[in-house]
Order: structure tokens, then sequence, then C-alpha cells
């Protein structure tokens, strides 16, 4: 409103017969206060849409099965699965994979590891040679248990594991969530 | 601050525009009559923020497009108001163009040197329109998609170039992916583009030939801030309440909020209700006037003509009584367009067709919601949901395979009489217990409902409901009534659940009966014993799913009818129809039309 009694002064434009006074003033805030209430309209409803994904919940991460015990190698390799769920895309729902899971069996349990690197999200491989995971993005390491292995790198924490539910006899079910990348701690995206 | 704005006012000069645009002279005083250009700038800078908006979660394909502004209207917060501006402010900036373009013609504003500007703006009145046309279609609702069609077919009867405009504009020979793409394009970045260059030139132009005053002039001149300003925001906020008021308008009558969006665009299931927005009925109107071979006249060559004439405004002023005959044209232009808007929407309100059609439309849109809602959509998009909902292609397919000797609530499925004489029964309820008992009624047996009209009019179970039923003693009736009880659980459904579950005791000892051959059913039917000699429909599962569908796909089965089968087609055996428009067909005959509209909101729509 600093700006009012600018225009104010200029208002005594030479053909105005009106002097600055009070009802100058107020029709001056009034023509203000209306345009402010027409342009906040549409700008206001055009906002509120835009950051509606910020009402959002965040997935609940609910278990999903992924393979059998009788798959993954008994000697404690990890392999990759694809984790196929139920898949929520704005508008449409569908059967799909959503993202992918390391498994290592350890005797009769399973350790799984969500595939994506804490730093910016690339997927990181398992290398057999070095017997650990590598991410060719920028090069993070990280051991077998999936806690940071080369001290050099770049991502904040270890690969994020998942919680691992053993059904009936032999089913691996994991409870499927993804992270917030580039940060120390574990949150929930 | 002050030292700031002096150091970007040396290197811009933002003050001397500032103060050029707000001390125009505005002659004789500031004036209600002088805002319409204002409002136009207005509505247009809504529908640029809106538009953009709306934008960042539109998604322009033949698959995602009804399913993006489904998403924006009924799952992003918001977006039934942001939709709401958009659509009502299109509609209002029809409107104040007209006002304006009156305004500035009794004003005399058109008249040398004014002619440039004139044209100028009656291009910005064609492109709004065709700002509103294009934006009609971008929902993929059934609306826009047919009456976005019957519009381009109009644009390819153009002489000359008619076929091949036609064809760029779709992006090809059908509606689909390439229509929405260019439809799109056309409606956010060229012509938005192409308005805002015309604002520009309009309004450089208005401010160098000045405001043209009214006369006679009221008071001594005035500066166009703020005086003048204030009309014009008060008659912007008068614009906006007024949108305002269309979106929540709904809700007087216990509607939605904001703007309805139709049932997903479907090309093949034509859509009755179609018209244009109702700023282009008049122009509907006027081409049921032209008989075939001559639209060409309605659509293009007359509007054609009266745009010309527009045109030619400035330069009919020049002469004596050019005013008066420019006011007069005008006058009668808009006179004519009033009448047809209104001749149309009074045709339509006598038309019980499209009243019916409206009605069919709205339930269209409301079970569409619903299944997207519950559901969610398949990646093939929305309108797979509905062609799979039994409640919405069952009745279409009944109407169209079967109303031909069945009947439906005495109709055709879809709530429409029939031409065809009836031949076979009404199988609304169909295996419900008051169904059967209505076919085990000697009174109703021979009826329509039932027998009455097919080959088996006199048959044995005419015969039976007329002298067996018929001379049942009172504990016999009882009898009956359990068996009835009996046989109609075998349907399992939905609607006699908890109906079938209270007598489970009573159908158990039905059963029984049954199997004893008591009432003498299965002299002729079959009941969950297999019976060579049976010759008459399998009772075993009567009415349920299974049957329904086995029925439907071979009638002449040993199982139902056999070789006395009236002229029942085997829809499925024949391929007829396929299995999956069987199974549609079964499950809106047996009510399994899951998810289940709410009554209310049925009720409310009508």
């Amino acid at each position: 409103m600093n700006s009012l009694p600018q225009i104010a002064n200029h208002g005594l434009s030479p053909g105005c017969a009106c002097a600055y006074d009070r009802r100058t003033f107020f029709k001056q805030a009034l023509t203000l206060g209306i345009g402010g209430v027409l342009g906040a309209v549409p700008i206001g409803a055009g906002l509120t849409v835009l950051s509606s994904p910020l009402r959002q919940k965040s997935g609940r991460g609910e278990a999903v099965f992924i393979s059998t015990l009788d798959n993954l190698p008994a000697d404690g390799t990890p392999r990759k699965f694809p984790v196929v769920a139920v898949w929520i895309d704005a508008w449409n729902r569908f059967e799909g994979p959503i993202g992918a899971v390391y498994l290592r069996r350890i005797d009769r349990s399973v350790h799984a590891l969500n595939v994506v690197c804490p730093h910016t999200g690339c997927f990181v491989d398992y290398a057999a040679d070095r017997d650990s995971y590598f991410c060719p993005c920028h090069h993070s390491s990280f051991g077998l248990d999936g806690a940071i292995r080369d001290p050099r790198s770049p991502a904040p924490r270890g690969l994020d594991e998942l919680v691992v539910e053993i059904r009936g006899q032999n089913q691996v079910w994991v409870k499927f969530q993804n992270f917030r990348c580039g940060v120390p701690q574990k949150i929930v995206v | 601050m002050k030292s700031l704005l002096a150091w970007i006012d040396q290197r811009t000069g933002y003050r001397a525009v500032a103060r050029a645009a707000l001390y125009e002279n505005v002659p004789g005083g500031a004036r209600w009559r002088y805002v319409w250009g204002s409002t136009l700038t207005f509505t247009f800078f809504i529908q640029v923020v809106t538009g953009l908006f709306l934008w960042l979660a539109y998604s322009p394909s033949s698959q995602t497009a009804w399913e993006s502004v489904y998403f924006i209207q009924y799952q992003m917060t918001g977006g039934w108001l942001l939709r709401g501006l958009h659509h009502y402010t299109a509609q209002a900036m029809n409107v104040l163009l007209v006002l304006h373009l009156v305004q500035i013609t009794i004003d005399g504003a058109y008249k040398a040197p004014r002619e440039l500007n004139f044209w100028f703006g009656q291009a910005l009145l064609m492109l709004v329109l065709a700002l509103s046309l294009t934006g009609y279609l971008l929902p993929w609702d059934q609306k826009g998609f047919w009456a976005t069609k019957v519009a381009t077919n109009i644009m390819g009867i153009t002489p000359l170039i008619g076929p091949q405009l036609q064809k760029i504009v779709l992006g090809g020979a059908e509606y689909g992916h390439h229509t929405l793409t260019r439809f799109f394009a056309l409606h956010a970045g060229v012509l938005p583009v192409t308005v805002v260059l015309l604002i520009v030139a309009h309004v450089y132009l208005f401010r160098r030939h000045g405001l043209t005053a009214k006369v006679p002039r009221r008071g001594p001149d005035c500066a166009f801030w703020p005086d003048q300003v204030l009309r014009d925001v008060v008659a912007c906020l008068a614009v906006l309440a007024a949108v305002f008021f269309l979106i929540l308008r709904p809700r007087l009558t216990g509607g939605e909020l904001g703007v309805e969006l139709g049932a997903p665009a479907d090309p093949s299931e034509p859509y009755a209700a179609a018209r244009p927005e109702w700023y282009f009925l008049f122009l509907y109107q006027f081409l049921k006037w032209f008989p075939g071979g001559t639209e060409v006249l309605g659509a293009i060559v007359i509007p054609g003509l009266v745009m010309a004439l527009i045109a030619a405004m400035p330069l009919i002023g020049r002469w004596k009584l050019g005013h008066r005959f420019n006011l007069s044209f005008l006058g009668v232009l808009f006179a004519g367009i009033g009448t047809l808007t209104i001749l149309a929407i009074a045709g339509d309100r006598h038309q019980p067709d499209y009243q019916v059609a409206v009605v069919s439309a709205r339930r269209q849109a409301a079970r569409s919601r619903l299944l997207a809602d519950v559901m969610g959509i398949p990646p093939a998009g929305a309108v797979t949901l509905l062609r799979n909902d039994p409640l919405t292609e069952g009745p279409r397919l009944f109407a169209r395979h079967c109303a031909a000797c069945h009947r439906y609530d005495g109709a055709d499925g879809l709530g429409q009489p029939c031409r065809e004489k009836q031949c076979a029964s009404d199988l609304k309820g169909f295996a419900s217990r008051a169904w059967l008992a209505g076919l085990l009624d000697p009174a109703t047996v021979a009826s329509p409902k039932y027998f009455g009209a097919t080959a088996l009019r006199e048959g044995e179970m005419v015969d039976y409901a007329r002298t067996t039923v018929a001379a049942f003693t009172p504990g016999q009736r009882t009898q009956l009534q359990q068996v009835i009880a009996t046989i109609s659980a075998e349907a399992k459904l939905n609607s006699q659940r908890d109906l079938d579950t209270h007598d489970a005791a009573l159908i158990e000892e039905g059963r029984q009966m049954l199997a004893d051959k008591m009432l003498r059913c299965t002299e002729c039917h079959q009941f969950r014993k297999p019976d060579q000699s049976a010759m008459a429909p399998d009772l075993t599962g009567y009415g349920s799913r299974e049957w329904l569908i086995s029925f439907i796909s071979n009638p002449e089965h040993g199982r139902f009818y056999g070789k006395g089968n009236d002229h029942m087609p085997r829809f499925g055996e024949d391929k007829v129809l396929s299995a999956q428009a069987i199974a549609l067909i079964a499950d809106w005959l047996r009510g399994d039309c899951e998810p289940e509209m709410p009554q209310a909101t049925l009720q409310a729509k009508k």
C-alpha cells in the first residue's frame, strides 16, 4: 500500500476537477482491492489444483508377493526381481511392475533391498566379481547387507532394506516402499 | 524502496508508460458504458490463467483426455472450481463480445479513423468463437465429441478445400489422438497467441484514436485512473459474480458443483442429445431449414455474408443514413439470432426423444464417474469401463438383439417402446419369486408377459397352470409358494440374497418336494438329477449366471427347449453374439451390476 499516496499525487491530472482528498483515496483503495480479488480468484483456484499432490497420502506399502524361496540361490547370492502390483497413476489403475528388489537368501530367511540408490534414485546393479552393489550414475558402492562400502560414495545412506514376510511354506512377500533420495534418514515417499 | 524503483525507472522508463496508461483522458468523464472492453480483457486474463493451470493436468489423447478431465474435476482439490471458471468465463466472453459490439456501434466508435480497429475487433470475435469451438471437444465426452463432429463435418462441405481442410484439422479421416493434439494446440497455442497479438493492436489503436465519447458529454474530462478503472473493476467483479453463480447453481437443485462432464466419447455409441453450446444454437437451428444439398448456404455462405456485412459497417457508416442502417442491421441480426436460439431451445423442450436422450446421457455420465471412482480406469481408457459394464451395455445389447421378441418391463430395455410385435416373455425380474409366481398363476401364465405371445401359449406349461394349479387346494398352494422359492433360489439373485438365506430351511424342504415329484414339476423338467426324458428347461441352477449364459448361447440344447425351441436364435452357438456380450446381458438381467448406483444420485439427476 506504500505506492498509494504516490499514485494519488499523480492523480491531479490537468482535466480532472477532483483534487486529491479522502474520496479519491477511497476510490483508489477500492479499485486496488477489487483488482486484487479479480486476480486472486483465478490464480488461487489454479494454485489449489496445482498443489493438490501435496494433499495426497504417501504409499502405505502393502506386502507384495515376489517369488518363492526355491528361486533364490542357497549360497546367498542376491537376485533381482520385479515388483508387480496394482499401480495407480493419477486416473489409471492397472497391474504392472512398480519397482524392483534384490532378494538374498540367508538359510530360511530372506533379506530384501530396494534397488533404488538413495543418492539420486538410479537403479543399482549387483557386481558379482566385487560381491557388492554398484550405482552406475555416481559410483556409490554398497555391501551385500546394503551398507555403504566405499566411504567415498556420494550416497547419504545405505540401500533401503524392506520388510520381508515368509508366507506358507516358501512364499516371499515384501512390504514394498520407496524412500526419499538425498537424505541420511529413511523417509517413506 | 524508492531508490530501487528509481533505478528500475531509469533503465526501463516504466513510470512514463504507467502514467500514459493510467492518465489517459476520458472525455466527458468516466461512464459505465465504457466498461465492456475492460471486462473482455479481464475474462481473457481469467481464461489464460485458468487455462494454463488446466494445461498442467490435461492430457490430450483419446485414451487420456476424458480421464484427465475426470481427474481434474473429481479428484484434484478445487478442480471443479478451476474448470468451472474456465467453462463459464468462456460463455461470459461471448456475451460480453456482443455487448461490446453493440456499445461501440451505438456510440459510432467503428467509424473513420477507427475502421481498422473495428476489423481487429471483429477478428477477435471470430477467434473467441473458434476458441469456444475447439475447447468444447477437449474433455472428449459424448457431448463434445458428437457436437464437434457436426461442426467439422460442416467444415468438410466448404467448397473446394472442404475435405482436405477437414482431414488436416482432424489429423486423419476419423476422430482420434491427433484430433485432440490439433484441437489442443489450436486452443491453447495458436488461437490465444493470435488473440494476444490482436488485443495489443486493438488497445494500441484504441489509445491512439482515443475514446469515442458518448454525446452529449455529461461532465468535464477525467483521467482513466481511478474513476473509470473503478467502474471497470466493479463491472469485472459483476462478471466474476455471474460466473460464480453459474458454477454454484447446480447446488440449488441438488446437483454436482461445477461443469458437467458427460460419459467418455464412444464413436460406436451415437449420442442423441448432441447439441452445440448454447451460443451456437442459432446456427444449429438455422441449419435445420436447409434441405439436403444446400447446407453449404446455411452453414457457410450466409454466415460468411453476414460477417462481410459486419466488416463493411465502417464503410457503410460514411453514408448519410449509414449509421442508422448499421444499427438496424445489428438489431435485426441479434433479434434473428435470439429468435433462432429460442426456437432451438423450445423445439428440444417439446421433443420427447431429446428429453429421453438427455436423461439417459446424465445417467451414463453418473455411471462413468462411479465406475472410474470405484474401479479406477484401465490404460485402454474409461470407455472400456462402460463397454464392460452390464448396467450400461446389457440394456443396449438387449434392445439390439432381444427386444425384437422379448420385452423388459414392457419396453426395449432402454425404456423405449418397441415397434415389433412382442412374441416372447417379459424378462424384467426373470427367475425372481415374483416373476415365477406370475408364470404359475392361471390368470397371467398366458398373458404376453409369459407365454401369451409365443408359440407355447397353448403348451403344456400354460395348460398346467390353468388346469392343475387352478384346482390346487389351499395346502397345495402353500406348497407351490415353497417350490417357487426353491426354484428361484437356484438363480442366486443378488436382490434375493437375504430372502434366500432367511428361507434356507423352507428351500431345503422344497428341494425334497421336487425330488419327490410333488406338484408334478419334474414330470417335464429336470431338477438336480439327470433325466433323459425331460423335455422342458432344466430347473437345476434355473436363472443362475451359468444357466442364463448357456440358455442364450443355445436354447436348442437338450437341457433347455431342445427341438421345442420356439424361434429364439442360438446366439452363442451361431456366433451372433460374443461370449462377453452374452455374459453382459445375463448379468444385467440378473441385476449383477457392480458397483450399484446409489438411488439418491439417480433421482437427483432426474
